[in-house]
């Protein structure tokens, strides 16, 4: 426990932590009205670097919260450095298998595509005179490369 | 032997009554009591599941070519009709701020041994839980029941392409205005459910926007746009996996949020008749059922983040 801090200053981190957790609740709500058009309709970051931008601040202040939440409120500020690692080295490890996984996620919608448009390519019949896939006589079976 | 005189050290502790040792000796580990410790290593194991559920999330959204959009699906609020998008979900999540707020009030009256303060804070904590869970009943509510998700089924799609909707009988709709009803590429639609299959569409007028929904029989569209122009068909229900994640990654939260008021409870009601006053420790069995009210309200900070605000 936060044993050094008097109990006037533990009341005013409490408060402290509401304002700020709830602050950065509503930046971010307002940010994604705002970002998907619901306050100018004109305006909508759904695509490109607005989108990125957009992504990339809400990442942000999430993990602020959460930084917020265990430093503070979970009193990991006080603990000694050992239990500190202990705890957030083994979850670094999260970097990696969220990286990891996502590239395979968009593999995975890739080859969706590549399947959905072979099963929707239409194949010309080719005509008896010009046999394809066939032996041609007269020609190399392995041309030889320059 | 060399085990004898070991054997005798172990005699000399007096076991059991200084909780902040492990086993007797003067050291403890991290400075940190056993029970602490042990809820700090259950929260990271946790804390990895969870990572694992939103981590499968996030691989199968990536692996589709549409997602449902948040602000279109969570829209609802109890009581009123039309459009509030995320204002409902923004209340659950100050909910949780709040109960955590109250938690580590209950923690610090704890730490000064003052039970009343303990068990005021403690069941404004509990009350707030309750709340979520309700809340959260009242969300999936709307969405089972009135909108027809389930975990095989999702009704709520997005366009491909740019487009018009049809009527049933292939003309191009109109508004009452007479206006025509397009749709733009990323656009959310809702399609109504009968019996497993769509009867109906409803989706915004792009003439109005911020106005009520549009509703349409029939679900017939055509593109205008992109490499499908031209093309007439069905509006096609989104991404089958959205249910199952939403449910299960929500319903893991809330199942942990559900554990959390049942420990919570057990622990206020020892704490009002006086077990932790007794053990002098500062109520350490708040502290660690604080630990875990806190992770629940972090992982929720994160389900926050992947379904309702990206």
């Amino acid at each position: 426990m936060a044993g050094h801090q008097t109990y006037e200053e533990q009341k005013a981190l409490v408060f402290r932590g509401l304002m700020l957790l709830g602050f950065i609740t509503l930046i971010e709500v307002t940010i994604a009205w705002f970002a998907k058009g619901h306050i100018v309709h004109s305006i909508k970051f759904s695509h490109g670097f607005g989108h990125y931008l957009y992504m990339l601040l809400m990442v942000g202040f999430s993990l602020y919260k959460a930084y917020f939440i265990i430093f503070y409120f979970m009193h990991m500020a006080s603990e000694v450095r050992g239990l500190v690692l202990s705890v957030l080295l083994p979850t670094s490890l999260l970097i990696w298998a969220i990286i990891a996984f996502f590239q395979e996620g968009t593999s995975w919608g890739h080859r969706r595509e590549i399947i959905k448009e072979k099963n929707e390519e239409v194949v010309k019949p080719v005509p008896a005179s010009q046999p394809q896939g066939y032996l041609i006589p007269g020609a190399q079976l392995f041309p030889l490369r320059g | 032997m060399a085990e004898t005189s070991v054997a005798h050290a172990h005699d000399k502790h007096d076991n059991g009554h200084d909780v902040d040792q492990w086993d007797g000796g003067s050291h403890v580990p991290f400075k940190a009591s056993y029970g602490k410790l042990m809820m700090w290593y259950f929260l990271v194991s946790d804390a990895f599941t969870f990572a694992g559920f939103l981590i499968a999330y996030g691989a199968l959204r990536f692996s589709m070519p549409t997602w449902p959009e948040a602000d279109f699906v969570f829209a609802s609020l109890p009581f009123l009709s039309g459009h509030y998008p995320l204002i409902f979900v923004t209340i659950m999540t100050f909910v949780l701020i709040f109960s955590s707020v109250t938690m580590v009030r209950a923690v610090q009256e704890g730490a000064r041994e003052n039970k009343n303060g303990v068990v005021f804070w403690m069941f404004l904590t509990i009350l707030g839980g309750a709340s979520f869970l309700g809340c959260q009943a009242y969300e999936w509510t709307t969405l089972i029941v009135h909108e027809n998700v389930s975990l095989s089924q999702d009704p709520f799609g997005r366009h491909i392409a740019d487009g018009v909707y049809l009527n049933p009988d292939g003309s191009e709709a109109k508004n009452a205005e007479g206006q025509l009803l397009g749709f733009e590429k990323d656009d959310s639609y809702l399609l109504h459910m009968h019996d497993g299959t769509p009867s109906g569409i409803a989706f915004h007028d792009m003439n109005k926007p911020g106005e009520k929904m549009a509703n349409l029989e029939g679900t017939k569209i055509k593109y205008t746009s992109g490499a499908y122009a031209g093309q007439i068909t069905e509006a096609p229900a989104g991404p089958r996996a959205f249910g199952a994640l939403f449910f299960f990654i929500t319903g893991f939260h809330g199942f942990h949020v559900f554990s959390g008021v049942l420990f919570l409870s057990i622990i206020a009601i020892n704490a009002a008749s006086g077990v932790y006053a007794a053990r002098q420790n500062g109520y350490e069995m708040v502290e660690k059922i604080g630990l875990y009210w806190h992770f629940v309200d972090l992982v929720w900070v994160f389900v926050f983040l992947v379904f309702y605000l990206l």
